[in-house]
């Protein structure tokens, strides 16, 4: 008999682009020179293409004052038998 | 094309260019008159030793130049910080590159297990230092291109 605990898929997202609309049009630049890294990774974050360190996540809520779960938002589907 | 993909591709580009030339080099100065050195040790090690700062060298060269002419097309600074997302792709590449290289070794030292000439592990281990090179750039390119 096997203890395999099965877990879904996880899927994190974020509102990066959409907090920064709402900080004035806050450019992908000024946010990278914000948090310590090269607008590029602002980019691959953005498009979900990197998944963020948890510090650079902090750094990131941190900057729009707002608590990292409005930033990311995590969802997970049902596991699969 | 974003700063660091630039750089990755300067990299690959100078390793094909430094790796031929040096090649072509050694060619037509040492072995198209006298083929038999390919199973002198002393000209192996002579040719590695040499090869590994001449590379280094060069690859400092070209970069700086390809600085200066991309400075001048597009009056934009290339950048040196390399963030966590840069590190993370540098480890995977290294990665790679380790693992082909490790691979390379292994054969190297099987044809000296089976009783192949000693000219054909140097050989081996050349190739394969070269392309777990080129491999672990355009594994770089293809971690900034889709996603790591």
């Amino acid at each position: 008999m096997s203890n395999k605990i099965k877990i879904g898929k996880c899927v994190i997202s974020n509102n990066i682009r959409k907090l920064r609309f709402n900080a004035n049009e806050m450019t992908q630049q000024t946010l990278a020179d914000k948090t310590g890294v090269t607008r590029q990774t602002i980019v691959a974050i953005e498009n979900e293409k990197y998944f963020p360190t948890l510090e650079l996540a902090f750094r990131i809520a941190h900057v729009f004052n707002t608590p990292l779960d409005d930033v990311f938002v995590f969802s997970i589907t049902a596991p699969v038998e | 094309m974003e700063g660091k993909e630039k750089q990755i591709v300067v990299t690959l580009i100078n390793t094909l260019i430094i790796f031929g030339c040096y090649t072509f080099y050694v060619y037509t100065r040492y072995l198209a008159n006298d083929a038999g050195l390919l199973n002198d040790n002393a000209f192996w090690g002579r040719t590695f030793l040499i090869f590994i700062p001449v590379a280094i060298v060069a690859q400092i060269v070209l970069h700086i130049i390809f600085g200066i002419i991309n400075g001048i097309i597009t009056r934009e600074q290339m950048t040196d910080m390399s963030d966590e997302r840069d590190k993370l792709i540098e480890l995977k590449a290294i990665r790679i590159s380790h693992w082909l290289f490790t691979f390379g070794f292994l054969l190297a030292m099987g044809s000296q297990a089976i009783g192949m000439e000693t000219k054909v592990m140097f050989m081996t281990l050349i190739a394969s230092g070269f392309i777990s090179a080129i491999i672990s750039e355009s594994a770089k390119i293809y971690f900034y291109r889709k996603g790591v």
